[in-house]
């Protein structure tokens, strides 16, 4: 079996075709996955996206040369064939295909296998060699369905409601928070959204996505003028002075890590809701049993355990080193 | 056992004092007897017997999941707690369970009886009934310990808002080596007196340490005695029996056998509070003696030769079997030490001894000699103040001696447990010895979170190599250690062993040729061991 792929010190490069998927540094020409931070950098000469992606990417990188790719449409870069397919991750995230002489690699970047109702849901690409992210990958994330989830979520801010308290809800502000939003039960209460995550809902929403109304934070808006709110914030924004004008408020993250208990404890919020736009551990075994893949290489998470397993299991695993971050839990990398 | 997770969730989510007491209140009021009993004796450490070691439940667990042992394993290191590694990695329950607390301690002691094909049948049986969270918490009665950031102070104030009952009576209805078993909730709490139960101590009264010596107005108010470097302990005779309690209520009457000489040599009904000392030739030894003393059952006639103990009296609690500690310590001191003079000067208790000073400058002089006299500092005590019950301010100062220091080099890297999952937080210190750096010794706390978040990301993106849990770093980071003691120890690569390790600052501002080197730390264990 021939390379496709190669790991290089600025990403994962493709010599057919001469590009880089997601590269961290600046290169000739970038493909890449979806619009988060670690994945979307700056620098770029040229960048090939899906059309939301794109969005996103232009409202957060400013002026840069972007081309956009449908879901499912074959393109020639080079020698090499390349495709875009759902990855269930965030609106507009995919999977990249990169066919090279019969040889076909996939490379996941971030995804999750169940449907969050928001996202384009993952479809599993058969391929000879899978590169996936594994920022879960042990036994312990087992994420808490959905319906169970929003439910938990609705009480929580029917519960502040009525004990005249502000729910404030920490969440990524791409992905997670507009997930967050369908779920929310509108007639609770108002939602109000910081900043940052308004801003990304604007640009969903000229996307054709629909999101129930949001009111952006701005120095008028409190828990006065706004009683009853639920808040959606970025998890860096929780504690600071800007939440302090709510009042009196129950905090909540959002976020797989609040599986375990002792980050839930550290991050001392009064609550936390088990919700990833990772794959859990079922999800990451039945993404890669889907694919059929010979080989397989695991990025960013729990590599070297997720390797084992995966060798124990007779696939042909190994680690690939990346600057991937997923999912932080801790205050400093919800910032990047 | 839905209301004790209701409970527990409230707890645990929670970071508000007035929170957890409510939530607890609430409890207290509603559940019934024996819940409110059996949970009282959980958060105040009585748990059941273990009825099957932690080494089974992870096989049965890693079984039970389909999991092999190492990724079993690898998880545990990762969630830093067994019960909640163990209900995280089970398969969703396939049945559902509406008994109480009561019941599923009563199920796994009947556990106890049965071989172990029986047992392991009963408590997969058990997972398989109770949703992660009731799981969670029985898994966590068969592992032990029950830590759940409910204090002894906390849980009292929420019974005494439940009962009506005053606070310090509770606390001491609490004390002592009651079981769930040997009482009952009336007799425990409802019943009007606590001192029914022979080997019951009282509260422990505890000092914090000085803020302004200023504010302690004129020193003619003041008693001072050294602060002894040994195990706490109060000594009760009731009833021709001895009892010797530690601070964290530990029955520890048959570690130190020669205390029973007191038996002979006090009258019934006295209680005295103290400091068991290993101490030989009118001096006290080095705190390495008496650790050896420690966790032993029995004690060899060799060991009992090398580090023999007294009892170092600070207060008189009962005199005559009566409660004596509303008093003023003057009072109970001077009782105290008409006590200790009726004793032959070969029984094993002495008086601790007053440091007479006129002025607060005379107090500084004496806490300097601290180290010089076996001290670990000071402890002052108004003349006039009760015996309180826990840690209060205003009465009682204790005033330590500033740590010894050292400046060291990180170079290994362990994630801590519970809430420092994830975390790199326990760390491995070297001194230089020439181009070598020689480990010495081990701390865990004394950062701030950001900066343990700080070096947690600098650890993972700089290990070196991997040994398990445990990261090699590269040797960049230099930490001041701040410790209590250091004594010779022939078991450590470096030849000492420090006593209360831990980091005092990171020393952002120093290159590592600039920390400490063996030398350094011999001089110290020539000048203080």
């Amino acid at each position: 079996m021939t390379d496709v792929l190669t790991f290089t010190d600025r990403g994962i490069y493709c010599p057919a075709g001469d590009f880089y998927i997601d590269p961290w540094r600046p290169v000739p020409r970038a493909l890449i996955t979806h619009a988060h931070s670690d994945h979307a950098r700056w620098g770029m000469d040229s960048y090939l996206a899906t059309p939301r992606t794109a969005a996103v990417m232009r409202h957060r990188l400013g002026d840069i040369a972007v081309q956009t790719i449908a879901y499912d449409t074959a393109q020639q870069i080079g020698d090499a064939t390349v495709s875009f397919h759902p990855a269930g991750h965030v609106p507009g995230s995919a999977q990249i295909r990169i066919a090279v002489k019969g040889q076909v690699w996939v490379v996941s970047g971030d995804y999750k296998t169940v449907d969050d109702g928001l996202s384009e849901p993952f479809v599993p690409v058969p391929c000879h060699a899978f590169i996936t992210e594994c920022t879960f990958g042990l036994p312990i994330f087992n994420w808490t369905p959905q319906d169970i989830l929003q439910g938990q979520i609705n009480r929580w801010w029917a519960e502040c409601a009525a004990a005249g308290k502000t729910a404030i809800l920490g969440a990524y502000a791409l992905g997670k928070a507009q997930r967050l939003l369908r779920l929310l039960d509108p007639a609770i209460g108002p939602i109000l959204t910081h900043g940052a995550v308004e801003n990304t809902n604007e640009v969903l929403r000229a996307q054709g996505i629909p999101l129930p109304a949001t009111t952006r934070v701005d120095a008028n808006v409190t828990a006065k003028t706004h009683p009853g709110a639920l808040v959606l914030a970025m998890p860096s924004a929780l504690g600071t002075p800007w939440a302090r004008r709510f009042g009196p408020a129950s905090t909540a993250f959002a976020s797989g890590w609040m599986a375990l208990r002792g980050v839930r404890r550290r991050r001392a919020a009064d609550r936390g809701f088990i919700v990833s736009d990772h794959a859990d551990w079922a999800g990451l075994n039945a993404a890669i049993t889907a694919t059929g893949a010979e080989k397989i290489f695991v990025t960013h998470g729990y590599t070297t355990a997720f390797q084992q397993w995966l060798r124990d299991q007779g696939h042909d695993a190994h680690v690939v080193s990346t600057d991937y971050q997923g999912e932080g839990f801790d205050a400093a990398e919800d910032a990047a | 056992m839905k209301a004790f997770a209701a409970l527990f969730a409230q707890l645990d989510e929670s970071t508000k004092t007035s929170v957890k007491v409510a939530a607890l209140a609430d409890y207290f009021r509603t559940a019934p007897d024996s819940d409110k009993l059996w949970t009282t004796a959980l958060f105040t450490g009585r748990r059941p017997k273990r009825v099957i070691t932690a080494s089974k439940l992870r096989l049965w667990a890693a079984e039970v999941a389909g999991l092999p042992d190492w990724l079993f394993e690898e998880s545990y290191s990762i969630v830093g707690d067994l019960a909640e590694t163990i209900a995280l990695v089970l398969p969703p329950p396939r049945a559902t369970s509406d008994e109480s607390l009561t019941y599923w301690i009563m199920h796994l002691r009947a556990l106890g009886t049965q071989d172990e094909d029986a047992r392991k049948a009963g408590i997969i049986a058990a997972w398989d009934r109770l949703p992660p969270a009731e799981r969670f918490l029985f898994t966590k009665l068969l592992t032990g310990g029950f830590r759940i950031g409910v204090s002894a102070k906390l849980m009292t104030r929420a019974l005494a808002q439940a009962t009506g009952q005053p606070e310090p009576e509770l606390t001491h209805k609490l004390m002592g080596n009651w079981t769930p078993d040997s009482v009952t909730w009336t007799s425990l709490i409802e019943a009007d007196d606590p001192g029914t139960d022979a080997s019951r101590p009282y509260p422990f009264y505890l000092a914090y340490g000085l803020e302004d010596l200023e504010a302690l107005g004129p020193p003619a108010d003041w008693s001072a005695e050294r602060k002894w470097d040994g195990i706490r302990g109060q000594f009760i005779l009731r009833g021709g029996t001895h009892y010797l309690w530690s601070r964290g209520e530990d029955l520890m009457t048959d570690r130190f056998p020669e205390l029973a000489q007191l038996c002979d040599a006090l009258p019934d009904g006295t209680v005295i509070d103290g400091e068991v000392l290993a101490f030989a030739d009118g001096a006290p030894l080095p705190f390495a003696a008496l650790q050896k003393r420690i966790g032993r059952k029995t004690v060899p006639r060799k060991l009992l030769a090398e580090a023999p103990v007294i009892l170092m009296a600070y207060d008189l609690l009962e005199q005559d079997g009566r409660d004596i500690r509303h008093l003023p310590f003057a009072d109970r001191r001077a009782a105290l030490a008409g006590l200790v003079a009726q004793v032959s000067t070969h029984t094993p208790l002495r008086l601790s001894p007053q440091v007479p000073f006129g002025t607060w400058d005379d107090l500084a002089a004496a806490r300097s000699q601290s180290r010089d006299v076996g001290a670990e500092g000071l402890m002052l005590k108004r003349h006039d103040s009760p015996y309180l019950s826990g840690r209060k301010k205003g009465d009682w100062w204790k005033w330590k001696v500033d740590p010894l220091t050292i400046d060291a080099v990180m170079i290994y890297a362990q994630a801590g447990s519970g809430r420092r999952a994830n975390l790199f937080t326990d760390y491995t210190f070297a001194v230089r010895d020439g181009d070598a750096l020689v480990p010495f010794t081990k701390a865990y706390s004394g950062l701030t979170d950001a900066e343990f978040r700080q070096i947690t990301a600098w650890v993972r993106k700089n290990t070196l190599q991997k040994f398990g849990p445990v990261r090699q770093v590269p040797p960049v980071h230099v930490f001041e250690i701040a410790f209590e003691g250091i004594n010779q120890s022939p078991r450590h690569k470096s030849g000492v062993a420090l006593r209360f390790p831990r980091m005092l600052r990171w020393r952002q501002d120093k290159p590592v040729a600039e920390a400490n080197t063996l030398d350094d730390l011999r001089e110290m264990l020539r000048l203080y061991g």
